[in-house]
Parts: structure tokens; sequence; C-alpha cells
């Protein structure tokens, strides 16, 4: 244990959520924003009996991660927007052969080699898919250093519960500022049974884990088995944040980064007698559809503030279901300031109260 | 209480450390802290500046645009920050690369602090963050000069723990400046 309450680096404490969630390998590739992972792993997982590799390429990083993470030992890779891009093919194999993983994607900006700048424009591609086929990343999107460590903990823990990968979706902001950080032993929570990983088949039946299914009907199966899960998840794992959001005349939703600014907007549009909410997605998929439809239908419309030029906004718009939303989109380049919002949400309020 | 300053100056001058170093005596002190390094394509050279809150209440955004304080090592920090500060804020200006006609605010409290003279006059040029972090403790009490002397542990590697005592001076001599540069 460090001692409680040191100054951490976001990406450090992703680093350190992995050791103290038992992780033993890490696969990966060096990128700017997100490099103190690898740096940290590189030096503390030798020493707790793990393995740090590095890659020759992301394609490779997230193959060695399947293959270890089989064997149903925890193992992680992380990266940032180009280079989860190239690990795709590597997810969506992961996710039809159903292998616990923890993906990090502290994501820059794009399209193509964009910049390094913070963005959110990665949203579509971490909860809508990214690579082929029909499945589904559990996404987990921290605001805070804290709430990185400990969703890199619930991360490793969701990815047994569900044998599917789990995706912590972060940014340029998130990953490199510092905070107080405590450090707790992790819940000894019930572990996922591992009757299916790979160990060595002497004296027991042959597992295979496998993505190839050709046999009649059987595919089709795989995939409504798969279906089954996402359905579990979306009754069991999701997780948002609401703020003073009972007698709002409005609710301002924001994820991760977008989120802890417009907190501070939110606040000072309380201080000048707005009633305004917050509300914060947590889990990406599943996305916290519920319980935004059931603000909607209490009737109190949506302005949505995103690090892009609008995709989180999509789901929002299907729970708002008909209700006023709009939106406010800053694409990379500079962060948005909290007195930004705040001007957006006096344009927005009194088109938007009674 | 809760204070928000944004350092900037030329990737080098030590601004990140002396952002650092804030954060960390803040915390000593049991308030929150958030520090955020402006993350870009900076070399030895570039700009670079940096973000820190402290405050007694948890801390919404690490993101300020209109900051309690500035503090400023070279002109182009000036030109891009001076404008953002909050009426009735702080700046501090090093004036050992900042002309003195540059300033445009009259609503804020300026301190002018030839910096790199001063280090350059204690045999170090190196140590003019240190001066302008000890002028800003002394100016803002955000937090202790000994919270400050403290961190230094913190953000100096043990290899180069034989610089911390020149580095105590440089803070100190900082501090008396304040009440010699109000402006």
């Amino acid at each position: 244990m460090t001692e409680a309450h040191d100054l951490v680096k976001g990406n450090e404490a992703v680093a350190m959520g992995a050791i103290d969630a038992g992780c033993l390998y890490y696969f990966g590739y060096p990128i700017t924003p997100q490099s103190d992972i690898p740096e940290y792993l590189s030096y503390h997982l030798p020493r707790v009996g793990g393995e740090f590799v590095q890659a020759e390429s992301e394609v490779a990083a997230i193959n060695m991660l399947m293959g270890a993470a089989a064997t149903g030992t925890r193992a992680m890779t992380s990266s940032s927007s180009p280079g989860i891009s190239l690990m795709q093919e590597g997810i969506s194999y992961i996710a039809g052969s159903e292998i616990p993983t923890v993906i990090v994607n502290m994501s820059r900006s794009g399209p193509g080699l964009g910049g390094i700048a913070p963005s959110q424009g990665d949203y579509f591609q971490a909860v809508k898919g990214g690579g082929h086929g029909d499945y589904h990343l559990l996404v987990l999107a921290p605001n805070s250093v804290q709430e990185l460590y400990e969703l890199t903990i619930l991360a490793f823990d969701l990815a047994e519960k569900y044998r599917n990968p789990v995706m912590i979706l972060g940014d340029a902001m998130i990953g490199q500022m510092k905070e107080p950080l405590s450090r707790r032993p992790p819940e000894k929570g019930e572990k996922a049974s591992k009757d299916w990983a790979l160990t060595g088949a002497e004296g027991r039946p042959q597992r295979v884990l496998k993505s190839l299914y050709l046999k009649d009907g059987e595919l089709t199966a795989h995939n409504w088995k798969l279906h089954e899960k996402y359905k579990a998840m979306q009754e069991n794992e999701i997780r948002f944040e609401a703020l003073m959001t009972e007698d709002a005349d409005f609710v301002l939703v924001a994820f991760g980064s977008a989120a802890r600014i417009a907190r501070t907007s939110v606040l000072m549009a309380r201080e000048a007698g707005m009633k305004v909410g917050l509300f914060r997605p947590i889990t990406l998929f599943p996305f916290p559809e519920p319980q935004l439809s059931a603000l909607a239908k209490t009737g109190k419309p949506f302005f949505v503030v995103e690090l892009n030029t609008g995709q989180m906004l999509e789901d929002v718009k299907i729970a708002a279901a008909g209700n006023r939303v709009d939106f406010f989109g800053k694409p990379p380049g500079a962060l948005p300031t909290p007195e930004e919002i705040f001007e957006e949400i006096k344009n927005i309020y009194p088109g938007t109260k009674g | 209480m809760k204070n928000s300053v944004i350092m900037a100056g030329f990737g080098g001058q030590g601004i990140l450390l002396i952002g650092n170093m804030l954060a960390y005596a803040g915390l000593a002190e049991g308030k929150h802290v958030t520090y955020m390094p402006a993350y870009g394509v900076e070399m030895r050279g570039g700009t670079a500046n940096c973000t820190v809150v402290v405050s007694d209440e948890p801390i919404g955004s690490p993101i300020v645009g209109k900051p309690d304080a500035v503090i400023v090592m070279n002109l182009p920090s000036l030109k891009k920050f001076e404008s953002w500060i909050k009426p009735g804020g702080i700046l501090l200006v090093n004036t050992s690369l900042v002309p003195p006609d540059q300033q445009t605010r009259e609503d804020i409290t300026a301190y002018s602090i030839p910096a790199n003279d001063l280090a350059t006059g204690m045999g170090n040029a190196r140590l003019a963050n240190m001066i302008l972090i000890g002028a800003y403790a002394e100016a803002a009490g955000v937090v202790s000069q000994d919270s400050l002397i403290n961190s230094l542990s913190k953000v100096i590697s043990e290899r180069n723990a034989r610089f911390i005592p020149q580095n105590i001076k440089a803070i100190k001599l900082g501090a008396g400046q304040v009440h010699l540069a109000n402006a």
C-alpha cells in the first residue's frame, strides 16, 4: 500500500488499480497520452510476480492479451485512439470468444492521426462496436483520478463476471491530471468461476475458446447467448451519478472529462438561481437509458455537453423520447472552461423553464 | 476557500514543477487539490502551462476560465493569460523577461518580480521558478511557506536532493519580494 492520499496522475491510478485488482500481465505499445500506464506497470508488474511485455505493435498486443487472458489470469492492455483502432479485430475476437480482458483507451483526438488533445470522439467506437459483429464492450467512463482507480478494479471484476472485454474510456485530461488518491485493498468479491480457462487439459476434458462457429444453427445460438449477456448487463450494471436532478428545470448530461468541467458550470447556475441538474453516465454501455427516460417523463429537457460534435447525444435523444434536447459540442482543440458552458446554460435556460 | 492559479512560461523554466509543488503543499494541508498540465506537443523552449486549484470543498472542474491568480514567466504567457484573471485577482510577472509596459489590467494586483535576475544573483539562473512560487504563496496565502518547502522533497528526486537548500533560499527570497514588488 502506498500512503493514503498521495498525489497521483490519472494514468498512474489506472496502473495502481490494475496492480491492486490482481492483474498480472500487461501487453501494449506506447502512445501519448497514456504511456504513464505501461511505464508504471513495467516497473511494478515484475515485482508482484507478473510480466510486462512491450509488443511490436498494437495488433500484436491485443492478440497477446487474448492468449494470456485465455488462461484465466487477469490481464490488460492500454492505448489511445489510433492504437485502439488497430486493436479492433482482436477486440471483436475476444468478445466472440468470451475472454475477460480490460482495455484502457485514454483517447486523443481524431479522425486519423488527429492530435493529442483531450477528446470524446471515440464514444461511438467504444459503445457501438468498433470491431465487426454483433457484440458489446462494457464501457466505463471515469471523471476523476480516484474513480479511474476504482473503476479499473471494477473492470477486472466485471470482465470475469460476464466473460467480456471491459473498456475504460478516458482522455488526455483525465489521464494527465493529478489528484489525491486513496488506495485500498480490493474488495474480496466473489470471483467468477473459471471452469472455462485454458490451463492444460491433462486429466480433464478439453476446453475450447473460439469465435468460429460453422455448424448449422451454432452461430445463431452463440449470438443469442451473447445478446442475453448484454441484456443482463443492462439489467444489473448500469451506473450513473445524478446531481440535483429532482427539482431541476433542465438536466445537463455529460460523461467523463466533460462532466467534470460541467459540474462547476451547474454549480455556477445554481448560485445564479437557475435550477439545473447534472446527470453523468458512468457506464456508457450499458447506457443509463431507463434512468434518463424516467427523468424525461417528468418533462425535464436535456442539455448534452460533449468534447465532440454529438455522439452520446444520439443515446440521450432516444431516452428523451421527443423531449427537447439541446447540445453543446467542443471538438478537440481547446477544452471548454466551466464559464463557457455556464454561458450556454444562461442562453438555453429561459426557454426551458416551465 | 477556493483558489485557482494558472502558471505559464517556456518549457524548461520549471512551470510544471512549481505547479506540482503547490498541489502537494495543498494536499499536505488537508485541502482538495487538482493539478492540470496543458498537454500538447511541447518541448524545451515551447510553451508550458498548468492550472492548480486548491480548495476546502471538493473541486469540480480542474480547468479554469477565470483564475484567481496568474503567474507568467515570459511575454507570450502574459499576452495569453492576463485577460483571464478574475477582477481583483493577482498577477505575478517575471519582469526579467517581460518588459514593464506590457501589462494592461488595472483591476488586479500585479507583482513585478525580476525572477531571473534574482536567481542569477543567487548563482543559479534555474531558481527563477522557485522565486516566483515563493512569492505566490506569500501574496495569495493559499498555502504556507513551510508546506511549500516541505513539498520540495516530493518533486525533487533523491539524486538532486543536494539542491534543496538553495531552492528553499529562493522560495524565501521570492516571498520577501512581494512586499517590495507590489506595483
